[in-house]
Order: C-alpha cells, then sequence, then structure tokens
C-alpha cells in the first residue's frame, strides 16, 4: 500500500485519504465508548468497522457524523483539520448516512424523502422560490432529475408516492439509502445496512452497495456485525472491540489475525 | 322563499365567516404541532401580544410607561406619532420573529428531547409569561385596533339579496375581509411547506429530528421559522379579532375556540383547520338558530365542545388527520 493509494484486487483504484481519524477517543461519563483508535478512509473504497455489540462502532460512526463530539483526537477531513461540528453542518461538508433504526421521514413520499436528501444542493432564495422563477425553477427540474436517476438505480420506482411509513422493511432501508446518496455524498456512512434482512434482501443490499461505489464512485464506510458480507464487499476492514482497534486492513488479513477470531469466536482469559 | 329559511341562510353565512375567525387561531396550533408536536398553549396569548404590539406601535404608545414612570418620577405616555398601518404590521412582525428567536433560545434550546407534556407544560408558562409581559409593556385598558379594514354591513350583500328575496342579509365587511386573507394566507402556507426547500425542511423535522439533522437541516433555524410563522399567523388572528371586538385580555381566550376546531379538523392538518373551523362556526349558528330557542339558547357556549367530543368518539383523528396506524 502506497501513500498515494492502491490497486484492488478486482482492478479499481483507490486514491488518497479523503478522512482521518487520529487518536479518538470518546467517554460517556465514566464510561469509554472508543479509545485511541486512528485509521483512515481512502477515495473511492468500501471501509467497513466491525465488531461484536457494543464494540463503539456505532459511536464511531456518530464521531465521523457528528452527533457526538470525541474528547481527544483529531479528524482531518480533505486535507484540513476539521473543527466540532453540528450534523447539519457535516452534512453540508459532503458526509451522509443511514441509520441502523431506519431513520425516515414516515408521513412523506418516497420522492419527498429522498428529495430531502438534496437539501445541501438547494441554493435559492426564499422569495426566488416563492415567484418560481429562473434559478429555483431550474434548481428544482435540476434536483428532481438527480433523484429521478436514484431512483431508477435502486428500483424503487413502484414506489415513489407511498409513504414510507407504509413500506415493508427492506424496501425502507433502500429508500434511506436513496436518501443518503441523493446528496452525492463525498462519504456515505452505512449503520449496519443488512441488520435484521433475511438473505435475499442482504444480497440485494450488497450488490447495490458495490453497484453505488462502482457507478459513482462513492466512498462508503459502513458498519456491520455480519462478518460473512463484510468480508465479501469491503476493502479494509477496521475491527473493533471493547472500544478499542484490534485489527485494520484487507479482509484476509483480518481474518487470519489472531485477535479478532478470539473477540469473534470468545477465549477463555488466564 | 319562507322567512325561516332565508334567516337561516343568513345565519349559515354569518357562521362560515366567523368560522374563519376561529380556523386563523386553529391555524397558529397546526404549524407548530405539525414541525414540532408541540401543542402551544401560548397561541392565543401570541395572538394578544402581537395585537397589542400593533396599536402600540401604531398609537406611538411608549412601552414599559408604566414601569419607566414609577422609577423615574416621569410622565412619558406617547411618542407623539401615528404610523401608517403596513409599517405598525411589519414592525409587529418584526417583533414576532424577535420573539421566536428568544423562545428557541431560551426554552425549546434547553428541552431538547423532552417529553410532549413537558413542552406544553413550557407553553402554559409561557403564555402567562407573555400576558404578563404584554400588560406590562403596553398597559392593561382596552384598545381600539384600526388597520383600515371597513367594517359594518356591506351594502352590495344587502340590497341585491333584498331585491332576490325581499329581505336583505346583514354580512359584515370585516367578515368577508377575514375570509380573503385567511384564504390567502392558508394558499401561501400550503404552497410554503409543499414547494419550497424551507416547506420540505419543516417537514422533515416534524418527522425524526435525527435524520433531519443527517441530511443538512438545522432544528435551531427550523423551530425559529416555524415560531416565527406562527407568531405571524397570531399576528393576523390579532388583527382579524381585535379589529372586531377590540384589543383586551379576553382575546387571549380565542385558543379555547380553538381547542374544538382542532378536534374536528385534525391537529396535522391545515385544510383540516380550515374546514373545521367553518364546520363549527355554521353548526354554532345554526344549531342556535334551529334548536336553540327549543333549549332556553344560549348554545353557542357549548355546542363547539359537544361536536368535538363526539368527534373524539368515532374519529379521534380528525376529518383530514393523519391516520393513527401502529405497526406491531
Amino acid at each position: 500500500m502506497t501513500q498515494d493509494g492502491y490497486t484492488t484486487p478486482d482492478g479499481r483504484k483507490i486514491g488518497s485519504v479523503v478522512m482521518e481519524m487520529k487518536n479518538i477517543t470518546l467517554r460517556f461519563g465514566g464510561v469509554v465508548a472508543i479509545k485511541d483508535i486512528s485509521f483512515d478512509i481512502r477515495e473511492g473504497e468500501i471501509r467497513a468497522i466491525i465488531g461484536p455489540n457494543g464494540a463503539g462502532k456505532s459511536s464511531m460512526l456518530n464521531v465521523i457524523n457528528g452527533f457526538y463530539h470525541p474528547q481527544e483526537g483529531e479528524i482531518w477531513f480533505h486535507g484540513a483539520r476539521r473543527a466540532p461540528m453540528k450534523p447539519y453542518e457535516v452534512a453540508y461538508q459532503g458526509i451522509a448516512r443511514t441509520f441502523q433504526n431506519i431513520a425516515l421521514f414516515k408521513g412523506m413520499s418516497t420522492l419527498d424523502n429522498i428529495m430531502t436528501g438534496r437539501l445541501t444542493h438547494m441554493k435559492a432564495g426564499i422569495v426566488a422560490q416563492a415567484i418560481w422563477k429562473g434559478a429555483a425553477e431550474r434548481e428544482e427540474t435540476a434536483n428532481r432529475e438527480a433523484v429521478e436517476k436514484i431512483i431508477d438505480f435502486l428500483e424503487i420506482q413502484h414506489i415513489r408516492k407511498t409513504p414510507v411509513g407504509r413500506l415493508p422493511y427492506g424496501l425502507q432501508k433502500r429508500v434511506e439509502l436513496a436518501r443518503a446518496l441523493a446528496a452525492e455524498p463525498k462519504l456515505l456512512l452505512l449503520d449496519e445496512p443488512m441488520a435484521g434482512m433475511n438473505v435475499e434482501e442482504k444480497e440485494d443490499m450488497s450488490r447495490f452497495i458495490l453497484d453505488v461505489n462502482d457507478e459513482f464512485g462513492t466512498t462508503i464506510a459502513l458498519i456491520e456485525h455480519d462478518m460473512g458480507v463484510v468480508m465479501d464487499i469491503s476493502d479494509r476492514v477496521v475491527v473493533m472491540d471493547y472500544g478499542k482497534k484490534i485489527g485494520d486492513g484487507t479482509p484476509d488479513e483480518v481474518r487470519n489475525n489472531q485477535e479478532v477470531i478470539d473477540a469473534y469466536l470468545g477465549v477463555a482469559h488466564d | 322563499m319562507p322567512d325561516q329559511v332565508l334567516f337561516g341562510i343568513e345565519a349559515a353565512t354569518n357562521g362560515l365567516m366567523a368560522g374563519v375567525m376561529y380556523s386563523l387561531v386553529a391555524l397558529g396550533f397546526v404549524l407548530i404541532f405539525k414541525a414540532s408536536g408541540i401543542f402551544n398553549y401560548a397561541q392565543g396569548v401570541m395572538a394578544l401580544f402581537a395585537a397589542l404590539t400593533l396599536v402600540g406601535l401604531q398609537e406611538g404608545q411608549v412601552p414599559f410607561a408604566h414601569l419607566i414612570n414609577a422609577i423615574f418620577g416621569t410622565e412619558v405616555h406617547h411618542f407623539g406619532w401615528h404610523m401608517p398601518a403596513l409599517l405598525a404590521i411589519l414592525l409587529a412582525l418584526a417583533v414576532m420573529v424577535l420573539f421566536a428567536i428568544l423562545v428557541e433560545r431560551y426554552v425549546l434550546k434547553h428541552l431538547v428531547n423532552q417529553e410532549p407534556i413537558i413542552l406544553f407544560m413550557a407553553t402554559i408558562g409561557l403564555a402567562y409569561f407573555m400576558e404578563g409581559f404584554g400588560d406590562l409593556m403596553w398597559g392593561s385598558d382596552i384598545k381600539k385596533l384600526d388597520v383600515g379594514l371597513i367594517q359594518g354591513i356591506n351594502a352590495t350583500i344587502d340590497e341585491t339579496t333584498y331585491n332576490w328575496f325581499g329581505y336583505g342579509f346583514y354580512i359584515d365587511n370585516l367578515d368577508i375581509s377575514a375570509t380573503i386573507v385567511a384564504a390567502i394566507l392558508v394558499t401561501v402556507l400550503v404552497l410554503f411547506s409543499q414547494y419550497t426547500k424551507q416547506g420540505r425542511a419543516m417537514r422533515a423535522v416534524a418527522d425524526d429530528h435525527q435524520a433531519a439533522l443527517s441530511v443538512g437541516i438545522s432544528l435551531r433555524f427550523i423551530w425559529v421559522l416555524v415560531w416565527s410563522i406562527a407568531g405571524f399567523v397570531a399576528l393576523v388572528a390579532g388583527i382579524m379579532w381585535g379589529s372586531k371586538s377590540g384589543v383586551q385580555f379576553s382575546l387571549s381566550l380565542i385558543a379555547l375556540k380553538a381547542l374544538p376546531v382542532l378536534m374536528l379538523g385534525g391537529f396535522t392538518s391545515i385544510p383540516g383547520a380550515i374546514v373545521g373551523g367553518l364546520i363549527i362556526g355554521m353548526g354554532e349558528k345554526l344549531f342556535e338558530f334551529a334548536i336553540g330557542p327549543m333549549i332556553g339558547g344560549a348554545t353557542e357556549n357549548w355546542f363547539a365542545y359537544m361536536l368535538a367530543l363526539i368527534f373524539l368518539v368515532f374519529r379521534p383523528q380528525g376529518l383530514f388527520g393523519e391516520k393513527i396506524i401502529e405497526r406491531v
């Protein structure tokens, strides 16, 4: 692996470092959720963070996303150190995410939900929107086109007008992914995208994640505790256990790491 | 046409117009409830406060005059100007926006993620604070509000109906203006919430705070926006009610009349607030007209609440409210 990126076994070019976490420590009162963790995410990469329940994976995603602010450590994004930010400011920096327990706008249609993902791309002032002329109209048209492209891509044309509260779980997950994609993120965070899915849905979701990465070149960081799926789709994997990093590398390297095997299979401590 | 029918039609028409006034108040409730799940008890007081501020600005009243005079022994009461109505309305609107910012900063910000009942209690506190503050700022006497709306019987309708039926309908010009204003207000609000980015953001915040943050929506901005719009609606309601019956502290009680309107129309529907208001306004007048004499009159005091009670039993989400679905 060189400083300027690497080539994956399947021949994709991985670029320079997009985001770098340096010595992140996050505490809730006396509980240490993340302890002195460093890793980087490179452009065009599918980066996974895995670990058993309670390892601090979601906390890590929330740190990247701005929901939590670490007590120690630095976050570097696109070559600049990031000051502590609110989640909506992080969104404007080009980081979009999905949630483990699906956080959609349940009363709104699929289309409207995905349109909210375009908010960071809407610039027209309130007056321009009110008279619906010129820039505002062009902007809305452009946004609609971008959204339609994503709807086609994720094969959810048939539920465009359906209120998302009525959709089955698997489709809701897909709408959430669509909303995050609509932001054309520089970094896409997926919090357990396969949680609660059956085998077929998991395969669909894996395919979409790979396609998104392939088609749009989106950099993706995902959390999963289903080892099998993760190893199949990710380029590099960070393994966490009890808030600490116990492994980092390609799926093969991680798979053969003794500490990782212990953490997953359990080991008698003496 | 028999007189009874004509009287009935007149009563119904007047009822519809009165209903519009109820709707104006109900609208403010719906806006805040939709965007933040808060039942804003202070909405009525906000209408009062907005109207007080408007009159005060227009007549050039010195705010906190009593307090200033008591402390410094001065005798100031008026600046001595008389502001054009439009300018005064714009300034009053600015005051309501400022109020929204303060509410967000000093109340809502500290109550994020609290139970709805806690937020409701906070709005009760807010209501009493504002009532006292309005009193201190502008004095407690009854004030006349005149922003140039024509009042009194509409001669054209009176004549036309007289020529048709031999009986002239009494329709107040003020009620007609209120109807037009309400129609414009609702159209603008619906277009705003459906087609602008801020409107979409407002609906998003109403559904899920976390998700809203993650797509780049600032909750604080949306809350200020929502409370500003509610303040604007309160100002409109305050102008209409104030022009009709003077600006006085009983104005804050119109909030109570908005409750049955909300139960009928649904707490989450802007069109619902309008239709609910119309049904209650008309139902009230017709009931009083048809049944009132048989049971001793004064039915207007309780009819709306009884109707709301019936709705609660058979259709708790209201006519237009979102259906309450629980997935199990």
